[in-house]
């Protein structure tokens, strides 16, 4: 059902060519982000807090689709649903999905880094 | 504000988002399209930018913490109150009824991720042409309300002006009932009454082509001329040609006013009347059948001086008859369905009168009941003139106190019309004139009109046509008098009628001496019974009783000289 791939390439070429020398920090600040918004969505899940939950998939969902991370985006958006639709209960192995999808996209992108800067 | 902004100025974009990465994408982009970047991450944060930086766009983030977007949207635009700042939405919602409630927050589109840079560049164009038109549009609407304000306020001063100029006279006077829209002046109806120094009244009804400024400015030399030649005497045939010269020469091709002038002799019970272009008037007899006065004459200000007519039809009156002028507005009101209430209206109005009902509110009435308003038309005048006992009504008022700089005490002058002009010209202004330089006078110019006009006309009709005085006594005599009269005129030649005036101080005022000698066949004084017996006689071969009786009563001493062709009277005045 998830078949979207790690990284959009075309979209972060044309990211790449939009932040120039900023780049880097982008991709840091993405990071940074997401492993934030991973924590929240844990925190959300433990204390059973389906609104914030969803809000925090929702916007995550968005960074991800913005940087060329579309499967991830992909996995935020069917947590944000699990969340809306207040089914908390079963959103541990999406939680996990996202998170092993993020340790992949994280690795996509130090990789392209390397290459960008090589 | 920058009025003259064009579309390729950058702009100050207030972004909102809290996504750091998702911000600084935008706020890249944006930066490379030339724009300058406010960015907040929350709606708080968002607020407080809008207020201290004055952005002309604002991307906002739909969801996020602190302060929803959709508050934060709602706030901002409360904010930027008549500005219009167009709001865009950045969002991933695709509910409809998420961006329904977007859009109900103040939202003025939406832009949605992942970001495109050619869409993003595409959207705030388009809102900036949106931001622009609304400036521009608002621009044009405060100069419009501007320029409506000043309008107002210059029509305003411009009616004081006016009301001073062309003031209502004698419009109050118990016999004269009228309706007149108090900005009439601006729709171009003027409405003017004037007590004549002699006795009498003159009343102007006008209607200028047009509406506004124009109509006003036309109104102002019709109004000064009026007032000015009625106080001194002058009589309505010579008031309207000169209105005529007049408006002939300052109003441009395409205006003109339509006029109706009216003289009114309350002691002889005679009315004339010049209509240029009114709708008809109404005679409106107390016993008899109404009569119409329709329109004779071409309109005010459009034939020249040698083509103008200014001549005034003569009808004989019985005191409560009633006259009716009215401008085209009332004949152009409308009902509901469209259509007009005309000559018709007026007719039935009139005719349908009772004994009892005046005219005048017969006619409103009418006019009310066919629009079916209590208000109607502004330009929209109608007067009613009622012939009455000249006792009670206002004279001209007398003038200032005297001033106390002296005029001329001690003079003489003698003044002689010959010939034609005898048939073409009235010196009686200018005579009136000169004695009112003496300011003793001057309060008194009624009585010394008086006394001049009646010397003035007894000289001529009776001295000089030689027309026999007891002709006006009968209605058949009456027309008969005013043809002959008329007819003689024309004819005149080799006559002279010569005033001398001696003017001295006394010690309680001064002394008028008036001689008026005519090349008539002059008049038995001798036997005339006025001159014999104080009691009245109605006719007399040449002075007809009332006017004896009047210059007796005003003059210190009348004295009849030669064969009763040259008068003398002496008339005093007090400090």
């Amino acid at each position: 059902m998830v078949d979207k791939p790690h990284l959009d390439e075309e979209a972060l070429a044309e990211l790449q060519d939009v932040m120039e020398n900023e780049f880097p920090i982008l991709i840091q600040t993405y990071l940074n982000d997401s492993k934030e918004r991973i924590e929240s969505l844990k925190a959300a899940m433990n204390v059973g807090d389906a609104d914030a939950f969803a809000r925090t998939a929702h916007s995550f969902k968005g960074s991800c689709i913005n940087i060329g991370a579309p499967h991830l985006g992909e996995l935020c958006k069917e947590a944000e649903t699990a969340g809306k639709n207040e089914r908390l209960s079963d959103v541990s192995p999406v939680l996990q999905a996202i998170e092993e999808e993020f340790q992949q996209v994280t690795d996509a992108l130090k990789e392209l880094m390397i290459r960008g800067t090589g | 504000m920058d009025e003259s902004a064009a579309e390729s100025d950058p702009l100050t974009i207030l972004i909102a988002d809290d996504s750091d990465s998702d911000r600084l994408i935008l706020k890249t982009l944006l930066k490379r399209l030339g724009h300058q970047v406010l960015d907040a991450a929350d709606g708080q944060e968002a607020v407080a930018l809008f207020r201290a930086g004055a952005p002309d766009i604002v991307l906002l983030d739909a969801m996020m913490p602190a302060m929803d977007g959709m508050e934060a949207a709602r706030e901002i635009k409360r904010f930027a109150g008549e500005r219009l700042v167009p709001l865009i939405f950045i969002t991933s919602l695709s509910d409809a009824e998420d961006l329904a409630r977007c859009l109900e927050a103040g939202g003025d589109g939406f832009l949605s991720k992942p970001y495109n840079r050619v869409m993003i560049k595409a959207k705030v164009n388009a809102f900036n042409r949106m931001r622009l038109m609304h400036q521009a549009l608002s621009d044009q609407r405060d100069l419009m309300h501007e320029h409506n304000r000043q309008l107002l306020e210059e029509q305003h001063v411009a009616r004081r002006v006016f009301d001073n100029v062309a003031h209502t006279g004698c419009l109050d006077a118990p016999n004269i009932r009228y309706h007149a829209s108090p900005l009439s002046v601006f729709s171009g109806d003027v409405l003017f009454a004037s007590p004549r120094p002699a006795g009498g009244m003159l009343v102007f009804t006008g209607d200028f082509t047009g509406h506004g400024l124009p109509a006003a400015i036309g109104a102002m030399p019709v109004a000064e001329t009026f007032y000015g030649m009625a106080s001194k005497g002058f009589d309505g045939s010579d008031i309207l040609r000169e209105i005529n010269q007049k408006l002939g020469r300052i109003l441009p091709k395409d205006m003109f006013c339509c006029g109706a002038m009216v003289e009114a002799d309350f002691a002889q019970n005679q009315l004339r009347i010049w209509n240029g272009g009114l709708p008809d008037g109404w005679l409106v007899h107390s016993s008899a059948a109404s009569y119409r006065l329709p329109s004779r004459h071409l309109p005010l200000g459009i034939l020249s001086a040698d083509q103008f007519n200014a001549e005034m039809e003569i009808i004989r009156t019985l005191p409560g008859d009633r006259l009716l002028l009215m401008t085209d507005g009332v004949l152009e009101c409308s009902n509901e369905e469209g259509q007009l209430f005309g000559e018709q209206g007026v007719r039935r109005a009139v005719e349908g009168l009772g004994s009892t009902r005046h005219p005048f509110d017969a006619l409103m009435t009418g006019i009310r009941r066919f629009t079916g308003h209590q208000k109607f038309g502004d330009d929209l005048t109608l007067c009613c003139l009622e012939m009455v006992d000249e006792a009670g009504l206002a004279t001209l008022t007398e003038g200032a106190a005297p001033s106390t700089l002296a005029g001329p005490t001690e003079w003489k002058c003698v003044y002689e019309i010959q010939g034609s002009t005898l048939g073409e010209f009235s010196p009686l202004p200018l005579m009136l004139h000169i004695c009112m330089e003496v300011p003793g006078l001057r309060r008194k110019s009624g009585e010394i009109y008086t006394l001049l006009s009646e010397l003035y006309n007894n000289a001529l009709e009776h001295g000089v046509l030689d027309l026999p005085s007891d002709w006006k006594y009968t209605p058949e005599g009456f027309g008969r008098y005013y043809s002959e009269r008329a007819t003689r005129l024309g004819k005149v030649s080799g006559h002279y009628i010569r005033f001398s005036f001696h003017h001295e101080p006394m010690q309680w005022g001064g002394r008028l001496r008036v001689v008026c000698e005519d090349s008539g066949q002059g008049f038995d004084f001798q036997s005339h019974p006025v001159l014999q017996a104080t009691e009245m006689a109605q006719s007399g071969p040449r002075y007809s009783g009332r006017g004896l009786i009047l210059l007796k009563r005003l003059a210190e001493s009348i004295r009849f000289h030669e064969q009763g062709n040259r008068v003398e009277i002496a008339y005093d005045w007090y400090f």
